[in-house]
């Protein structure tokens, strides 16, 4: 118990650290628009975690639950007149409920998964960009929010949800409903005969999953005012969140963190110049961390000390 | 009327091609458990090969099939010996596949552009064949008919390869039992490798025909086509490389009506196709084995 409690402890000075320093970070270094991608692309990268890390389904098509809390946050502003706030909520709210939608895609296992889940991600952007459907999402002529934009604001936005999503995966972490998650992805039948509920905690995961990236597209949507069908539903948005989490190391707090930190940092280096350079590097990076260090960089660290948060 | 015929052969004749798009995926996935997620991109390579020899050395793009097939057969047991041994022992030798070859499939696009630019590339219509032929009074530009039947031949191939021969034999022994096939004597990895070198060549060729039957290439077509692999051969039946045949026939009329009746929801059609057979039937039209879904 005691140990247990010692754990909760270590994770939450981390959670707390990461926020006050992006908190603080902008008075000292003034190029918001790289801290403000790094907190969405950590908060992402967690957000997948929820559902890779303790479930073990890759969603490829994660970017559709970013992309659709993006869309129906910018909706609900400009067309139906509601806050800020509260559109960004429903915009969450909203990714989960395509999250139920597309529940029947988690009776496929592993790469059958991801495949059905990609491509679930490109019909919504196709739907969405269809120039059939311009008078509610404007088709592929993309969305201006100009009239509510405030930069400070959907910052500070962010740094909620970033706080919202490092919390969630210190709960899976630390709960017993992450351990028994854990037990439905090492072996889901022995999990549910010891008596766990395998369809509803692997639900609740992944909606909740879904609600993080909704809750970053539609923040992302506040703070960019002005992107097109194709930014936001980008399959470049799911790649960077699932190899950020495997470079890191899945099912652990500290993992996508790392993870993002260290590549995006590499990407604001040499990729938005030469994106093939990057592209190249992170390619040959997953490769070389599949075959020799499956479970991330963290678990080098593991080897060292037996926990890591 | 004549909108239906003219959707209904040349949706035929794309089907056609779109088995040979997909069918390298199937054997690569069928023999040894692997998902090949940079299929598309190898697709793009062979189409860069054709517009290579075309441009550059002002050969009919035909020629490239036979050099691609060897070719690509090299870099198939290449890719063989450098990764499949070594996944096999892991956990998860399926999902980690599917990631490695992303990861291959990024590598690959790169350096295509390294290689290429990223300007779009097209060869002319008429290097396949002048003009247009009549099939039931609709008239179809006979680059299709060629493409159509020169996928139609390599397919042949394939299955005279697969039931004909003793390799052929051994390899569908694989994949029913790869640790059977291994007790009665038959050396996986080298008929593994083979096959993966098969399956490799089977997308260049693919890639050939590409500029003729999708129009322009360019570095970034590989996620796209993929993606349209595996529609077509999750239709037919995942690990059945015959049944592909079906799923690209299926796809290729579902898409050519679409394209008459509804064209600015075309796009959508393979992801709802994929989408649906995966939940109604997970096996496939034909699949008979049922695999843990």
């Amino acid at each position: 118990m005691h140990k247990k409690n010692a754990r909760l402890i270590i994770g939450m000075l981390l959670i707390v650290i990461t926020t006050v320093l992006f908190a603080i970070l902008p008075k000292i270094y003034n190029n918001d628009f790289l801290l403000f991608n790094l907190m969405l692309y950590i908060a992402l990268s967690e957000g997948l975690n929820l559902i890779y890390g303790f479930t073990g389904y890759l969603p490829f098509g994660y970017v559709g639950f970013f992309g659709t809390g993006a869309y129906s946050a910018s909706i609900l502003i400009l067309l139906l007149h509601v806050g800020v706030i509260p559109a960004i909520l429903l915009g969450g709210v909203t990714a989960s409920a395509v999250g139920i939608i597309l529940t029947p895609l988690l009776r496929l296992s592993g790469a059958y998964f991801a495949i059905a889940n990609l491509a679930a991600s490109q019909a919504i952007y196709y739907i969405i960009s269809n120039p059939h459907l311009e008078n509610i999402t404007q088709g592929p002529y993309g969305i201006m929010l100009s009239s509510v934009y405030n930069a400070t604001a959907s910052y500070n936005a962010m740094l909620f949800v970033l706080f919202f999503s490092l919390v969630l995966v210190l709960f899976f972490r630390q709960s017993k409903f992450g351990l028994s998650l854990l037990s439905i992805k090492e072996d889901s039948i022995t999990a549910s005969v010891a008596g766990v509920n395998v369809v509803l905690a692997r639900t609740i995961a992944w909606l909740l999953s879904a609600f993080v990236a909704g809750l970053c597209g539609g923040v992302f949507a506040w703070y960019t005012s002005v992107f097109y069908p194709e930014t936001v539903f980008g399959l470049n948005i799911s790649i960077f969140a699932i190899v950020f989490v495997l470079f890191g190391g899945a099912s652990t707090l500290l993992g996508p963190l790392v993870g993002a930190i260290i590549l995006y940092g590499m990407y604001n280096f040499i990729g938005i110049s030469t994106p093939q350079y990057f592209q190249l590097i992170y390619g040959f990076l997953i490769i070389v961390f599949v075959l020799f260090l499956p479970d991330g960089v963290i678990s080098l660290f593991k080897k060292v000390r037996k926990y890591v948060p | 009327m004549e909108l239906f015929f003219y959707a209904l052969i040349s949706g035929v004749l794309f089907g056609i091609f779109f088995a040979l798009v997909g069918i390298g995926l199937n054997l690569i996935f069928g023999v040894m458990r692997m998902v090949n997620l940079a299929h598309g991109d190898f697709i793009m390579l062979g189409a860069f090969g054709a517009w290579l020899i075309f441009s550059k050395l002002n050969i009919n793009p035909l020629w490239s099939i036979p050099i691609e097939i060897v070719v690509f057969m090299i870099v198939g047991f290449f890719v063989y010996y450098a990764f499949v041994p070594r996944l096999s022992k892991s956990k998860d030798p399926e999902m980690l596949s599917f990631i490695l070859f992303f990861g291959v499939a990024q590598v690959i696009e790169a350096l295509a552009i390294f290689a290429f630019g990223n300007n779009q590339k097209s060869i002319p219509f008429s290097t396949l064949g002048q003009g247009s032929v009549t099939i039931l009074s609709q008239s179809i530009p006979l680059a299709w008919l060629i493409s159509a039947i020169i996928s139609l031949i390599m397919i042949g191939f394939i299955y005279y390869y697969l039931y004909h021969t003793r390799m052929g034999y051994a390899t569908r022994a694989i994949m029913s039992s790869q640790e059977e096939a291994a007790s009665v004597g038959i050396s996986v990895s080298k008929i593994s490798a083979f096959a993966m070198g098969i399956g490799l060549s089977l997308a260049a060729v693919a890639g050939v025909l590409a500029p003729f039957m999708i129009g322009s290439i360019d570095p970034s077509i590989g996620s796209s086509l993929t993606t349209m692999s595996f529609a077509i051969v999750v239709i037919g039946s995942l690990g059945n490389p015959i049944g592909t045949i079906l799923g690209g026939i299926i796809y290729g009329i579902a898409m050519m009506f679409m394209q008459t009746y509804l064209a600015s929801w075309t796009n959508l059609v393979p992801y709802v196709i994929l989408i649906l057979i995966l939940l109604v039937k997970p096996a496939g039209l034909l699949g008979k084995r049922v695999r843990n879904a």
